[in-house]
Order: C-alpha cells, then structure tokens, then sequence
C-alpha cells in the first residue's frame, strides 16, 4: 500500500506547491497586471472606487502620451543607452580579456578596483560632476548620459564578461595557437561564438540599467536631453486626473526592459551578482 | 558543505598563472587591452571623488556671490552636528535594512518554492522577476498613485477605508515598493544557491530518514549562507542609494520621515545650493559605504577564492 501511496501522496503534495507558486507569481505581477489594465481606461474609469474591473478599452491614453511629445524623450533614452552599451562593451570585453584568458599581473587587485568603483554611491561625485559639466557647457547634453552611463556600468561588464570569458576552454585555444592561428583568428573562430551569449547578455543588463537611471538624468539633463524617467515625472499634473495616462506612460516606458530581461532571464542573476553567482 | 557546492558547480577554471618576469614588452602587450577601461574609470569615478574632498573644504554656497573661503573641516563640524543629516542617516539605515530584510525573507520563501517542478515553474519564475524589470520611477509612481491613493489606490478600493497610507505609513510605504522590486533579485540569487545543491547528498539525507524541515534547516541553510550574504550585501549597495522611490513616493516627508542620504545630499545641493556642506556630506557617505563595501568585497572575495580553488 504504502508504495503506491507515496508517490501519489508526494504528487499531490507538489500540485498543491506548485499552486501556491502559481499564487504568489499572480500577486507580485498584480501592479504590473493593474498598471497596463488601467493604461487602457478612460480617467473617470481610472480613478473610480470600488476599483473597475470591466470596461471598453481604449486607446486613448496611448495617443495623449505621444501628443505631449514622448519621442524626443524615447529617442534620448535609446541613444543614451544604446550608445553607452557599445562603449561599455568595447572597453569592457578587451579588459576582461586582460583579467581573465591573458592575465596582467595584479589582475585580482584590479577587478577589485573596477568593482569597488560601482560600491561608490553617486550623491558623492553628484555635485563635481555637475560642476565639471557645467563649466564645460555639457549639462542638458545626452553625451554626456553616454558617459556617464558608461561609467556606471563597466565595472559590471568586466566582471561579467570576465565570468563568461573564463568558459572557454583552454585547451582549444591552446590547440589554436600550436595550429598557428593568430590572435584574431582565435578570437572570431574560438572566443566569440563560446561568449556571444554572454556578451548579447551582458548588453542587455547594461542597456537596462542606462534605460532605468533616474538620480544623474534628473540633476544633470532637462529639456534637450531629457530621457524617459523624466518625461514620466513631467506627466503628473497636481489638477484633474491623470492615472490612466501615466500608467499608458509607465508601460510604454517600462516595455523594452521588460522584453529584455525576459529574454536574459537566465543571465540575468549572473550579471546582478556580478558574475559570482552562476 | 563547500565540498558539496565545489562537486555540483559545473567547473570554470582558474585563470592561468600570470607569467611571472616576461620582458617589459611582453607585460605591456598583456596590460594594453586593460588600459582604456582602467583609465575611463579612474578618470571618471576617481577624479570627480577628489574634487569632492577638496570642495569639502570651502565655504561655499552658491546663491552667495563672492569667495569661496576655505574653512577646513567646518563643513564636516555642521553636517555631523546637524540634526538633519543625523536623521537622514538613521533613515538610510532603516529604509535600506527594511527593504533588504524583507525582502531577502520573501526571496527566500519564493525561491524554495520555485527549487520543486511544477506545471508553468518558467512562466511563474517569468511573473515574479517582472516587478524588478519596470522602471523604477514608474515603478514608484505606480505605487504611489494607483495603489496608495487614499481616493481611489486599489488598497481602499479593495478593501474599503480612507486610509492615506503615505502620509500615515511613510516609511512603510517607501520599504514596501522597494520590497516588491528586490524579492525577485533575491530570489534569483537563492535560487542558484538552491539549484547548486547536490541532489544526490540531499536524497542520501532522506533515506537516512532526515525530514523536510531537518533538511532545510540543516543542510539548505548553512549551504545558503553565502548566497545570503551576497544578497544582503549587494541588496545593500543598491538600496543605500535609493533615490526614485523617496523623491516620487513622499518627496523626503513627511517633515523629514523618509529623507535619506541621497535625498538629503539632492535637497543641500540643488535646493539650498550649499556646496561645500553638501561635499562634506557626500564624503561622510563614501566613508560609510567603504565601511559596508568592506564586508561585501570580503564576501564576494570568498565567492572568488572558491571559484579558484577549483
């Protein structure tokens, strides 16, 4: 008996978890659920209690958003983070080369260093850089952000990279070199298709953080190189109701970094911890 | 346990060994790909910290036209003095311990429901990271507008009342948003710490008739340990810095309940203008961020050496 029970007692024992799971899944992703259903109401809907949970959907919030003129502020967003991305990974990738398959000699104390740069809380440097920035004309300038950004997620990167690149076996590259295959023929032939996943993940974790920074855009940009998170802050009006656009807002915002992480979901608490988890 | 997590990982290997000596060529081929992003840091991150130290020391606001007289370390005399910055890092220490406990329980509850096979575990693990990936300034708005809202906030509309959570419960408020963003960070990185458990020790366990909860708390926990710590600790580097959350939600109030470091910093910089207090602030911050930023390296280093040993 009790070997036929078991199993059946053990199943229904992880339907019985896995509907709790299923739960709690449901309620952490209940604001975002309520945000985009209420994107698609009219204000008075909004901002009715009891809350409404049955309505025509419309997509009239949608086109305030774009009439209050969104696009500048998209487009510095994604030149922001686009290009602080390339830069990123373009210093990046050769450092971590240098730490990691071709060691330099202190290699340790040097990722040290990078990530001891990240533990830096940006209030600190706030007021030089706006100073720096200022005097030299740059302020409200996105290259600026492009900097910026870049600064910000580079200790990232090399860590990660670093973690990723340490995957590549040694004993092919090693078999390459005795092959006489060069150092460019190794990277495109033995490197880069071990580490193009890593790298393609490494984006995109340094692509979200540039897209959701908030502190530096406020301070350091305002009309001419203002992006997103600003444009969503400008949306709240102190009069009339205005719920249904900021939320319209907030998920058109929200969206390319949610498509991105859940692509690079599974990269994605390596690149957190900095490649120390894997 | 380490012996468990170094059987189960799969195996990254160690660096080789820097060539020890090599001629002085050869070390500068080697440092060549490492210098454009050591330099872009060291510019970028170290020099604006020096000039903060420097600007640390004059007196200087700028609303005040004139000189910049140089005062030593007044500046440090009235911030450490200053009741304002001693409540606002009381608040930082509550605020980022708040977030990182709570949310470091609920990860962990998450995570070892995610560890068993379910029918949908992707779909579920995809719902739960999602709050971490909105934005975090819509994230706060949300928050502070469509759930807050003592008129028509989805808690009152719910559950009735008229209840204005933020003005009652600021500090509640601000840890709560902060709490559903960093769960599904926490829980990502228990869950690797779970997943790296050997299964086979895990099943040995069980037929030498150890229960569940014998399991977790004897063997689970402790091979969580270090997963933990580097939760907290990264949590921690973060969170102290939680900016968007305080400026959307309460604006710092009410009276100062919730104004932080940051936000502190943010209010003496570009409110009142005064430069050479808000520098010293910034470097008492640093200070105590090398303090905390001390354990994490210790930590994350252990992470390291493990990986090498291998």
């Amino acid at each position: 008996m009790t070997t036929l029970a078991a199993p059946a007692r053990r199943r229904l024992a992880s339907s019985v978890w896995g509907i709790v799971a299923w739960i709690a899944g449901i309620v952490f992703v209940f604001p975002v659920i309520w945000m985009v259903l209420t994107s698609f109401k009219q204000e008075q809907a909004a901002a009715s209690n009891p809350p409404t949970w049955v309505f025509t959907p419309t997509l009239d919030q949608y086109a305030t958003v774009f009439d209050r003129n969104i696009t500048p502020f998209l487009l510095n967003s994604l030149m922001a983070s686009v290009f602080s991305t390339l830069l990123v990974i373009v210093l990046a990738t050769p450092a971590a080369y240098a730490l990691s398959l071709r060691p330099v000699a202190k290699w340790t104390d040097v990722l040290f260093f990078f990530i001891s740069t990240k533990m830096m809380p940006a209030v600190a440097a706030l007021l030089p850089v706006y100073l720096l920035v200022k005097n030299l004309g740059m302020l409200d300038n996105i290259w600026t952000m492009v900097i910026l950004y870049t600064s910000m997620n580079l200790p990232l990167a090399v860590w990660m990279m670093r973690s990723f690149l340490l995957e590549v076996p040694r004993e092919v590259l090693e078999a390459g070199e005795v092959d006489g295959a060069g150092l460019l023929t190794s990277i495109r032939k033995i490197i880069l298709p071990i580490v193009s996943p890593g790298l393609a993940a490494t984006a995109l974790i340094c692509f979200i953080f540039a897209w959701n920074e908030f502190f530096l855009a406020v301070n350091l940009t305002a009309t001419n190189a203002g992006t997103s998170p600003i444009f969503l802050v400008g949306f709240i009006s102190s009069e009339g109701l205005f719920l249904a656009r900021l939320c319209a807002a907030a998920t058109l915002l929200s969206l390319p970094v949610l498509i991105a992480g859940w692509l690079a979901q599974n990269k994605l608490v390596r690149g957190l911890s900095m490649g120390a988890v894997k | 346990m380490t012996d468990v997590i170094t059987r189960t990982d799969p195996k990254p290997q160690a660096p080789v060994a820097p060539a020890k000596g090599g001629s002085a060529k050869e070390r500068w081929v080697r440092r060549a790909p490492l210098l454009p992003a050591l330099i872009f840091a060291i510019v970028v991150t170290q020099v604006p910290f020096l000039v903060t130290i420097y600007l640390s020391t004059l007196d200087w606001n700028a609303l005040r036209p004139g000189d910049r007289p140089f005062v030593g370390l007044d500046n440090y005399v009235t911030v450490l003095t200053d009741s304002r910055l001693r409540s606002a890092l009381l608040n930082t220490v509550l605020l980022t311990a708040g977030a990182v406990i709570f949310s470091m329980i609920l990860g962990l509850m998450l995570a070892v429901l995610l560890d068993r096979k379910f029918v949908g575990r992707s779909v579920v693990r995809t719902l739960l990271i999602t709050p971490f990936l909105v934005m975090p300034i819509a994230a706060a708005l949300l928050w502070k507008h469509a759930i807050y809202n003592p008129a028509y906030g989805l808690i009152n509309g719910l559950f009735g009342g008229s209840t204005d959570w933020i003005s009652s419960y600021p500090k509640a408020a601000v840890i709560t948003t902060l709490v559903w963003q960093w769960t599904p960070f926490m829980m990502l990185i228990l869950l690797a710490g779970l997943q790296s458990q050997s299964e086979e020790v895990l099943e040995a366990a069980r037929v030498d008739g150890a229960n569940a909860w014998q399991i977790f708390v004897r063997m689970t926990l402790p091979h969580l340990r270090q997963y933990l710590e580097l939760g907290a600790l990264l949590g921690s580097i973060y969170l102290v810095n939680t900016f968007d959350a305080v400026f959307s939600i309460t604006q710092g109030g009410p009276g100062s309940a919730t104004t932080n470091l940051p936000y502190e910093i943010y209010l003496t910089t570009f409110r009142k203008f005064e430069y050479g207090e808000a520098s010293a602030a910034g470097v008492i911050v640093v200070i105590l961020t090398i303090i905390v930023a001390t354990f994490a390296l210790r930590v994350i280093s252990s992470l390291f050496r493990m990986e090498e040993s291998r």
